[in-house]
Protein backbone atom coordinates (compact mmCIF):
# COMPACT_ATOMS: atom_id res chain seq x y z
CA UNK A 1 0.00 0.00 0.00
CA UNK A 2 1.40 3.62 -1.02
CA UNK A 3 2.29 5.34 2.04
CA UNK A 4 2.16 8.81 3.22
CA UNK A 5 5.02 10.53 3.61
CA UNK A 6 7.08 12.63 6.52
CA UNK A 7 8.84 15.11 5.14
CA UNK A 8 11.29 17.91 6.90
CA UNK A 9 12.09 20.86 5.84
CA UNK A 10 15.49 22.66 5.88
CA UNK A 11 15.58 26.42 5.23
CA UNK A 12 18.67 27.11 3.58
CA UNK A 13 20.78 30.41 3.07
CA UNK A 14 23.68 30.77 1.34
CA UNK A 15 24.30 27.02 2.04
CA UNK A 16 23.50 26.75 4.99
CA UNK A 17 20.78 25.68 6.90
CA UNK A 18 19.10 28.11 9.31
CA UNK A 19 16.78 28.36 12.06
CA UNK A 20 14.44 31.27 12.75
CA UNK A 21 14.01 31.84 16.32
CA UNK A 22 10.68 33.47 17.19
CA UNK A 23 10.48 33.92 13.37
CA UNK A 24 13.15 36.93 13.92
CA UNK A 25 16.63 36.14 14.39
CA UNK A 26 17.91 33.51 11.85
CA UNK A 27 21.08 31.71 13.47
CA UNK A 28 23.06 29.05 11.46
CA UNK A 29 21.85 25.73 12.60
CA UNK A 30 24.48 23.79 10.04
CA UNK A 31 26.10 22.21 7.41
CA UNK A 32 23.27 20.74 5.03
CA UNK A 33 24.71 17.43 4.13
CA UNK A 34 25.31 16.33 7.53
CA UNK A 35 21.39 17.66 8.48
CA UNK A 36 20.12 15.45 5.37
CA UNK A 37 22.07 12.23 6.39
CA UNK A 38 20.86 12.94 9.93
CA UNK A 39 17.19 12.92 8.56
CA UNK A 40 18.19 10.52 5.96
CA UNK A 41 19.27 8.06 8.98
CA UNK A 42 15.98 8.77 11.24
CA UNK A 43 13.90 7.48 7.99
CA UNK A 44 12.64 10.62 6.07
CA UNK A 45 10.83 9.95 3.26
CA UNK A 46 11.99 12.80 1.57
CA UNK A 47 13.70 16.07 1.72
CA UNK A 48 12.51 19.32 1.16
CA UNK A 49 15.41 22.44 1.31
CA UNK A 50 13.35 26.10 0.63
CA UNK A 51 16.39 28.88 -0.28
CA UNK A 52 15.00 31.41 2.13
CA UNK A 53 17.25 34.03 0.76
CA UNK A 54 16.85 32.79 -2.75
CA UNK A 55 18.89 36.12 -5.07
CA UNK A 56 20.80 35.54 -8.31
CA UNK A 57 24.19 35.95 -6.29
CA UNK A 58 23.09 32.32 -4.11
CA UNK A 59 22.07 30.64 -6.89
CA UNK A 60 25.73 28.71 -7.33
CA UNK A 61 25.95 28.31 -4.19
CA UNK A 62 22.69 26.30 -3.66
CA UNK A 63 23.55 24.86 -6.99
CA UNK A 64 26.82 23.04 -5.18
CA UNK A 65 24.98 22.45 -2.13
CA UNK A 66 22.02 20.39 -3.82
CA UNK A 67 24.64 18.59 -5.91
CA UNK A 68 26.39 17.96 -2.67
CA UNK A 69 23.57 16.89 -0.74
CA UNK A 70 22.49 14.69 -3.72
CA UNK A 71 26.26 12.67 -3.32
CA UNK A 72 25.05 11.29 0.49
CA UNK A 73 21.57 10.90 0.60
CA UNK A 74 19.69 8.90 -1.97
CA UNK A 75 16.54 9.91 -1.54
CA UNK A 76 13.98 11.89 -3.25
CA UNK A 77 14.36 16.06 -2.71
CA UNK A 78 12.49 19.30 -3.33
CA UNK A 79 13.95 22.55 -3.73
CA UNK A 80 12.72 25.66 -3.84
CA UNK A 81 13.28 29.68 -3.31
CA UNK A 82 13.64 32.10 -6.12
CA UNK A 83 12.84 30.13 -9.09
CA UNK A 84 11.93 31.80 -11.83
CA UNK A 85 11.95 30.39 -14.79
CA UNK A 86 12.67 27.02 -16.64
CA UNK A 87 16.32 27.78 -16.77
CA UNK A 88 15.89 28.04 -12.78
CA UNK A 89 14.39 24.55 -12.67
CA UNK A 90 17.16 23.10 -15.58
CA UNK A 91 19.98 24.10 -12.90
CA UNK A 92 18.81 22.75 -9.78
CA UNK A 93 17.77 19.36 -11.71
CA UNK A 94 20.88 18.72 -12.92
CA UNK A 95 22.48 19.91 -9.67
CA UNK A 96 20.30 17.08 -8.23
CA UNK A 97 16.91 18.02 -7.24
CA UNK A 98 14.37 15.80 -8.61
CA UNK A 99 11.77 18.06 -7.83
CA UNK A 100 11.26 21.72 -7.92
CA UNK A 101 9.02 24.40 -5.97
CA UNK A 102 7.75 27.08 -7.70
CA UNK A 103 5.88 30.07 -5.36
CA UNK A 104 5.88 33.43 -6.06
CA UNK A 105 6.84 33.08 -9.52
CA UNK A 106 3.57 30.99 -10.08
CA UNK A 107 1.21 33.56 -9.39
CA UNK A 108 2.94 36.22 -11.78
CA UNK A 109 3.51 34.16 -14.42
CA UNK A 110 0.76 30.74 -14.10
CA UNK A 111 1.98 29.78 -17.76
CA UNK A 112 5.57 28.73 -16.22
CA UNK A 113 3.78 26.09 -14.28
CA UNK A 114 2.61 24.77 -17.26
CA UNK A 115 5.42 24.78 -19.12
CA UNK A 116 7.91 23.28 -16.92
CA UNK A 117 5.51 20.34 -16.33
CA UNK A 118 5.40 19.49 -19.68
CA UNK A 119 9.42 20.07 -20.35
CA UNK A 120 10.09 17.91 -16.87
CA UNK A 121 7.01 16.32 -16.23
CA UNK A 122 4.49 16.43 -13.52
CA UNK A 123 6.10 14.67 -10.86
CA UNK A 124 8.66 17.22 -10.88
CA UNK A 125 7.02 20.19 -10.21
CA UNK A 126 5.50 21.48 -6.87
CA UNK A 127 3.77 24.64 -6.51
CA UNK A 128 4.37 25.85 -3.29
CA UNK A 129 0.86 27.75 -2.07
CA UNK A 130 1.06 30.03 0.95
CA UNK A 131 -2.70 30.58 1.95
CA UNK A 132 -4.38 32.38 4.43
CA UNK A 133 -7.90 33.26 5.92
CA UNK A 134 -9.66 36.25 5.02
CA UNK A 135 -13.19 36.09 5.87
CA UNK A 136 -15.18 33.27 4.41
CA UNK A 137 -12.44 31.87 2.38
CA UNK A 138 -8.59 31.44 1.88
CA UNK A 139 -6.36 33.83 0.13
CA UNK A 140 -3.20 33.50 -1.97
CA UNK A 141 0.19 35.51 -0.21
CA UNK A 142 3.35 35.78 -1.56
CA UNK A 143 6.46 37.36 0.01
CA UNK A 144 6.33 34.80 3.28
CA UNK A 145 2.79 35.86 3.74
CA UNK A 146 3.13 39.56 4.05
CA UNK A 147 1.06 40.29 0.23
CA UNK A 148 -1.96 39.63 -0.77
CA UNK A 149 -3.26 38.63 -4.22
CA UNK A 150 -6.77 38.28 -4.04
CA UNK A 151 -6.47 34.88 -5.14
CA UNK A 152 -8.38 32.25 -4.03
CA UNK A 153 -6.25 29.77 -2.67
CA UNK A 154 -8.45 26.59 -3.16
CA UNK A 155 -9.31 27.75 -7.37
CA UNK A 156 -5.59 28.73 -7.21
CA UNK A 157 -4.03 25.37 -6.29
CA UNK A 158 -7.11 23.62 -8.50
CA UNK A 159 -5.20 25.70 -11.50
CA UNK A 160 -2.11 24.94 -10.75
CA UNK A 161 -2.84 20.88 -10.38
CA UNK A 162 -4.81 21.20 -14.18
CA UNK A 163 -1.56 22.97 -15.18
CA UNK A 164 0.09 19.92 -14.74
CA UNK A 165 2.10 20.74 -10.73
CA UNK A 166 2.89 17.17 -8.83
CA UNK A 167 2.30 18.18 -5.54
CA UNK A 168 0.91 21.46 -3.72
CA UNK A 169 2.93 22.44 -0.87
CA UNK A 170 0.39 24.17 0.90
CA UNK A 171 1.27 26.04 3.92
CA UNK A 172 -1.57 27.91 6.27
CA UNK A 173 -0.06 31.03 6.85
CA UNK A 174 -2.39 31.53 9.79
CA UNK A 175 -1.37 28.05 11.27
CA UNK A 176 2.43 28.36 10.56
CA UNK A 177 4.33 29.19 13.33
CA UNK A 178 1.33 28.70 16.09
CA UNK A 179 2.27 24.67 17.23
CA UNK A 180 -1.64 24.32 17.06
CA UNK A 181 -1.77 22.09 14.00
CA UNK A 182 -2.37 22.30 10.35
CA UNK A 183 -5.79 24.41 9.02
CA UNK A 184 -7.52 21.21 8.45
CA UNK A 185 -10.04 22.84 6.87
CA UNK A 186 -7.85 23.80 4.13
CA UNK A 187 -6.11 21.34 3.75
CA UNK A 188 -8.95 19.05 3.46
CA UNK A 189 -10.55 21.16 1.35
CA UNK A 190 -7.56 21.30 -1.34
CA UNK A 191 -7.36 17.47 -1.23
CA UNK A 192 -10.60 16.74 -2.55
CA UNK A 193 -10.75 19.73 -4.72
CA UNK A 194 -7.24 18.29 -6.79
CA UNK A 195 -5.94 15.67 -7.93
CA UNK A 196 -2.29 16.73 -7.34
CA UNK A 197 -0.94 15.61 -4.09
CA UNK A 198 -0.87 17.69 -1.56
CA UNK A 199 1.58 18.14 0.97
CA UNK A 200 0.45 19.98 4.41
CA UNK A 201 2.49 22.34 6.14
CA UNK A 202 2.66 24.89 8.63
CA UNK A 203 1.77 24.83 12.35
CA UNK A 204 3.26 21.26 13.36
CA UNK A 205 3.90 20.98 17.16
CA UNK A 206 2.63 17.61 18.35
CA UNK A 207 2.77 13.94 16.58
CA UNK A 208 -1.23 14.21 17.00
CA UNK A 209 -1.41 16.95 14.69
CA UNK A 210 0.58 14.77 11.91
CA UNK A 211 -1.78 12.02 12.03
CA UNK A 212 -5.05 14.92 11.25
CA UNK A 213 -3.03 16.59 8.51
CA UNK A 214 -3.17 12.83 7.27
CA UNK A 215 -6.50 11.92 8.10
CA UNK A 216 -8.73 14.32 8.64
CA UNK A 217 -6.84 16.62 6.13
CA UNK A 218 -6.43 13.86 3.58
CA UNK A 219 -3.12 15.08 2.72
CA UNK A 220 -0.78 12.54 0.87
CA UNK A 221 2.47 13.83 2.82
CA UNK A 222 2.72 15.81 5.89
CA UNK A 223 5.79 18.57 6.17
CA UNK A 224 6.89 19.83 9.03
CA UNK A 225 10.71 21.97 10.42
CA UNK A 226 11.30 22.98 14.16
CA UNK A 227 9.78 19.75 15.67
CA UNK A 228 12.66 18.31 13.90
CA UNK A 229 15.18 20.89 14.05
CA UNK A 230 15.02 21.44 17.77
CA UNK A 231 14.77 17.77 18.12
CA UNK A 232 11.25 17.84 19.50
CA UNK A 233 10.81 14.58 17.46
CA UNK A 234 12.89 11.91 15.31
CA UNK A 235 11.32 10.99 12.29
CA UNK A 236 11.39 7.50 13.36
CA UNK A 237 8.96 8.77 16.29
CA UNK A 238 6.73 10.28 14.19
CA UNK A 239 6.49 7.56 11.94
CA UNK A 240 5.63 4.70 14.55
CA UNK A 241 3.32 7.58 16.11
CA UNK A 242 1.38 7.34 12.75
CA UNK A 243 1.50 3.39 12.36
CA UNK A 244 0.42 3.13 15.71
CA UNK A 245 -3.06 5.42 14.26
CA UNK A 246 -3.14 2.94 11.52
CA UNK A 247 -1.56 5.46 9.21
CA UNK A 248 0.49 3.51 6.60
CA UNK A 249 4.24 4.48 6.38
CA UNK A 250 7.37 3.18 5.75
CA UNK A 251 9.43 2.01 8.89
CA UNK B 1 33.47 -1.39 -15.46
CA UNK B 2 29.06 0.02 -15.78
CA UNK B 3 28.13 1.87 -18.49
CA UNK B 4 25.72 4.05 -17.50
CA UNK B 5 23.31 4.92 -20.91
CA UNK B 6 23.48 8.37 -21.70
CA UNK B 7 20.79 9.25 -24.27
CA UNK B 8 20.98 13.28 -23.34
CA UNK B 9 17.77 13.17 -21.50
CA UNK B 10 18.34 14.26 -18.00
CA UNK B 11 20.33 14.17 -14.80
CA UNK B 12 22.31 10.63 -14.36
CA UNK B 13 24.40 12.01 -11.17
CA UNK B 14 21.90 10.36 -8.88
CA UNK B 15 22.27 6.66 -10.37
CA UNK B 16 25.97 7.10 -10.75
CA UNK B 17 26.70 7.90 -7.52
CA UNK B 18 23.99 5.14 -5.77
CA UNK B 19 26.10 2.54 -8.05
CA UNK B 20 29.24 4.34 -7.00
CA UNK B 21 27.99 4.04 -3.60
CA UNK B 22 27.62 0.44 -3.85
CA UNK B 23 31.16 -0.21 -5.25
CA UNK B 24 30.50 0.48 -8.74
CA UNK B 25 32.87 1.63 -11.19
CA UNK B 26 30.91 3.57 -13.63
CA UNK B 27 31.15 5.79 -17.17
CA UNK B 28 28.52 7.80 -18.80
CA UNK B 29 27.86 6.09 -22.59
CA UNK B 30 26.72 8.02 -25.41
CA UNK B 31 28.50 6.38 -28.35
CA UNK B 32 26.82 3.33 -29.41
CA UNK B 33 30.28 1.38 -30.45
CA UNK B 34 31.98 1.99 -26.81
CA UNK B 35 28.49 0.07 -25.30
CA UNK B 36 30.72 -3.59 -26.07
CA UNK B 37 33.45 -2.33 -23.52
CA UNK B 38 31.19 -2.23 -20.27
CA UNK B 39 30.37 -5.70 -17.95
CA UNK B 40 27.10 -4.42 -16.99
CA UNK B 41 24.80 -1.97 -18.49
CA UNK B 42 22.52 0.20 -16.72
CA UNK B 43 19.63 2.42 -18.84
CA UNK B 44 17.93 4.67 -16.74
CA UNK B 45 14.54 6.63 -17.26
CA UNK B 46 13.74 10.15 -17.71
CA UNK B 47 11.38 12.01 -19.40
CA UNK B 48 8.96 10.65 -22.24
CA UNK B 49 8.29 7.27 -23.84
CA UNK B 50 8.73 8.61 -27.29
CA UNK B 51 11.53 10.63 -27.32
CA UNK B 52 13.43 8.19 -25.06
CA UNK B 53 13.02 5.52 -27.71
CA UNK B 54 13.90 8.48 -30.66
CA UNK B 55 17.05 9.34 -28.73
CA UNK B 56 18.14 5.72 -28.76
CA UNK B 57 16.97 4.81 -32.21
CA UNK B 58 18.95 7.83 -33.45
CA UNK B 59 21.98 7.30 -31.29
CA UNK B 60 22.06 3.56 -32.93
CA UNK B 61 22.69 2.68 -29.24
CA UNK B 62 18.93 0.54 -29.52
CA UNK B 63 20.45 -1.60 -32.14
CA UNK B 64 24.02 -1.61 -29.92
CA UNK B 65 21.63 -2.69 -26.34
CA UNK B 66 19.98 -5.43 -28.69
CA UNK B 67 23.31 -6.84 -29.37
CA UNK B 68 24.87 -6.46 -25.78
CA UNK B 69 21.88 -8.12 -24.27
CA UNK B 70 21.88 -10.94 -27.01
CA UNK B 71 25.73 -11.31 -25.57
CA UNK B 72 24.73 -11.77 -22.29
CA UNK B 73 25.72 -8.91 -20.60
CA UNK B 74 24.11 -8.21 -17.02
CA UNK B 75 21.36 -5.07 -17.85
CA UNK B 76 19.22 -3.09 -15.54
CA UNK B 77 16.58 -0.67 -16.78
CA UNK B 78 15.17 1.34 -14.37
CA UNK B 79 11.71 3.49 -14.66
CA UNK B 80 11.76 4.10 -18.31
CA UNK B 81 14.17 2.21 -18.62
CA UNK B 82 12.20 -0.59 -17.80
CA UNK B 83 8.94 0.65 -20.13
CA UNK B 84 11.29 0.98 -23.29
CA UNK B 85 11.94 -3.04 -23.25
CA UNK B 86 8.20 -3.48 -23.91
CA UNK B 87 6.68 -3.72 -27.89
CA UNK B 88 4.43 -1.35 -27.28
CA UNK B 89 3.65 2.25 -25.39
CA UNK B 90 0.30 4.24 -25.33
CA UNK B 91 1.71 7.20 -23.89
CA UNK B 92 1.10 9.85 -25.74
CA UNK B 93 -0.39 7.82 -28.61
CA UNK B 94 0.95 4.60 -29.79
CA UNK B 95 4.80 4.47 -29.91
CA UNK B 96 7.20 0.97 -30.57
CA UNK B 97 9.71 0.18 -27.68
CA UNK B 98 12.48 -1.97 -27.98
CA UNK B 99 10.63 -4.96 -27.99
CA UNK B 100 12.69 -7.34 -25.98
CA UNK B 101 10.39 -8.31 -23.29
CA UNK B 102 6.79 -9.37 -24.98
CA UNK B 103 4.05 -7.00 -23.76
CA UNK B 104 2.67 -2.99 -23.27
CA UNK B 105 2.90 0.09 -21.42
CA UNK B 106 -0.48 1.19 -20.22
CA UNK B 107 -1.57 4.64 -18.66
CA UNK B 108 -3.18 4.48 -15.16
CA UNK B 109 -6.94 5.56 -15.09
CA UNK B 110 -7.56 9.07 -14.45
CA UNK B 111 -7.52 10.37 -10.94
CA UNK B 112 -9.91 9.63 -8.56
CA UNK B 113 -9.10 12.03 -5.91
CA UNK B 114 -11.96 11.64 -3.85
CA UNK B 115 -10.89 7.61 -3.91
CA UNK B 116 -7.58 8.83 -3.03
CA UNK B 117 -6.31 7.57 -6.79
CA UNK B 118 -3.90 10.09 -8.12
CA UNK B 119 -1.38 10.43 -10.88
CA UNK B 120 1.33 10.03 -10.81
CA UNK B 121 1.53 7.25 -8.78
CA UNK B 122 4.20 8.86 -6.63
CA UNK B 123 5.93 7.54 -3.15
CA UNK B 124 6.88 4.70 -1.13
CA UNK B 125 5.07 0.98 -1.51
CA UNK B 126 5.60 -2.38 -1.70
CA UNK B 127 7.69 -4.89 -4.07
CA UNK B 128 5.94 -8.34 -3.92
CA UNK B 129 8.70 -10.70 -5.16
CA UNK B 130 7.17 -13.14 -7.29
CA UNK B 131 5.88 -16.72 -5.84
CA UNK B 132 6.27 -18.54 -9.43
CA UNK B 133 10.05 -18.76 -8.68
CA UNK B 134 12.97 -18.49 -6.79
CA UNK B 135 13.41 -14.62 -5.73
CA UNK B 136 15.45 -12.86 -8.47
CA UNK B 137 18.95 -12.92 -6.69
CA UNK B 138 18.82 -8.90 -8.14
CA UNK B 139 15.32 -8.47 -6.40
CA UNK B 140 15.91 -10.35 -2.91
CA UNK B 141 17.41 -8.11 -0.76
CA UNK B 142 14.03 -5.77 -1.28
CA UNK B 143 11.76 -8.78 0.72
CA UNK B 144 9.60 -6.97 3.12
CA UNK B 145 11.11 -3.00 1.95
CA UNK B 146 9.28 -0.54 0.48
CA UNK B 147 10.88 1.59 -2.36
CA UNK B 148 9.76 4.79 -3.80
CA UNK B 149 7.92 5.40 -7.23
CA UNK B 150 7.09 8.25 -9.61
CA UNK B 151 5.12 6.92 -12.33
CA UNK B 152 1.68 7.48 -14.67
CA UNK B 153 2.41 4.45 -17.18
CA UNK B 154 3.30 0.98 -16.06
CA UNK B 155 4.16 -2.38 -17.76
CA UNK B 156 1.84 -4.93 -18.54
CA UNK B 157 3.92 -8.03 -19.58
CA UNK B 158 2.14 -10.24 -21.85
CA UNK B 159 4.36 -13.49 -20.17
CA UNK B 160 3.53 -14.38 -16.67
CA UNK B 161 7.06 -15.82 -15.88
CA UNK B 162 8.64 -12.19 -17.36
CA UNK B 163 6.68 -10.62 -13.76
CA UNK B 164 9.34 -10.78 -11.09
CA UNK B 165 7.60 -8.14 -8.86
CA UNK B 166 4.42 -6.52 -8.42
CA UNK B 167 3.13 -3.23 -6.65
CA UNK B 168 -0.20 -2.43 -6.18
CA UNK B 169 -2.29 1.35 -6.60
CA UNK B 170 -5.01 1.23 -5.38
CA UNK B 171 -7.26 -1.64 -6.78
CA UNK B 172 -4.48 -1.48 -9.79
CA UNK B 173 -1.88 -4.46 -9.45
CA UNK B 174 1.25 -3.45 -12.31
CA UNK B 175 4.77 -4.79 -12.85
CA UNK B 176 6.89 -3.22 -10.07
CA UNK B 177 9.84 -5.62 -12.09
CA UNK B 178 10.08 -7.58 -14.87
CA UNK B 179 13.28 -9.49 -16.87
CA UNK B 180 14.35 -12.80 -18.18
CA UNK B 181 18.09 -14.16 -18.48
CA UNK B 182 20.47 -11.56 -18.26
CA UNK B 183 17.43 -8.53 -18.01
CA UNK B 184 16.19 -7.03 -15.12
CA UNK B 185 13.96 -3.60 -14.79
CA UNK B 186 12.11 -2.04 -12.29
CA UNK B 187 9.80 0.74 -12.37
CA UNK B 188 10.80 2.12 -8.89
CA UNK B 189 13.96 4.44 -8.27
CA UNK B 190 16.72 2.16 -6.67
CA UNK B 191 18.50 5.58 -6.71
CA UNK B 192 16.10 7.11 -4.19
CA UNK B 193 15.13 4.10 -2.26
CA UNK B 194 17.68 4.67 0.38
CA UNK B 195 18.90 1.42 2.08
CA UNK B 196 16.24 -0.83 -0.40
CA UNK B 197 17.72 0.50 -3.39
CA UNK B 198 20.75 0.48 -2.64
CA UNK B 199 20.98 -3.08 -1.48
CA UNK B 200 19.33 -3.51 -5.06
CA UNK B 201 22.20 -1.92 -6.92
CA UNK B 202 24.76 -4.22 -5.07
CA UNK B 203 22.82 -6.98 -5.51
CA UNK B 204 22.75 -6.09 -9.29
CA UNK B 205 26.58 -5.61 -9.18
CA UNK B 206 27.47 -9.33 -7.80
CA UNK B 207 24.61 -10.75 -10.30
CA UNK B 208 26.44 -13.09 -12.57
CA UNK B 209 22.80 -14.77 -14.70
Amino acid sequence: MLSKRVIPCLDVAHGRVVKGVQFVDIIDAGDPVEAAIKYDQQGADELTFLDIRASHESRGTLYHMVTEVAEHVFMPLTVGGGVKALADIEGLLHAGADKVSINTAAIFTPELVKDAAERFGSSTIVVAVDAKRVESHWECFTHGGRKPTGINAVEWAKRMSDYGAGEILLTSMDADGTKDGYDIGLTRTVADAISANVIASGGVGTLEHLAEGLQDGKADAVLAASIFHFGTFTIRQSKEFLASRGIPVRL
Amino acid sequence: MIGLVNYGMGNLHSVAKALEKTGGKVELVSDADALKQYDRIVLPGVGAFRDCVGALKQTGMDVALKERLAAGTPFLGICLGMQVLMDVSYEFGRYPGLGLIPGAVNPFPASHPERGFKIPHMGWNDVILSSQHEPHPVLAPLAGLQVYYVHSYYCAPEHPEHLLAACSYGDYPFAAAIGRDNIVAVQFHPEKSQRAGLALLEAFQQWNP
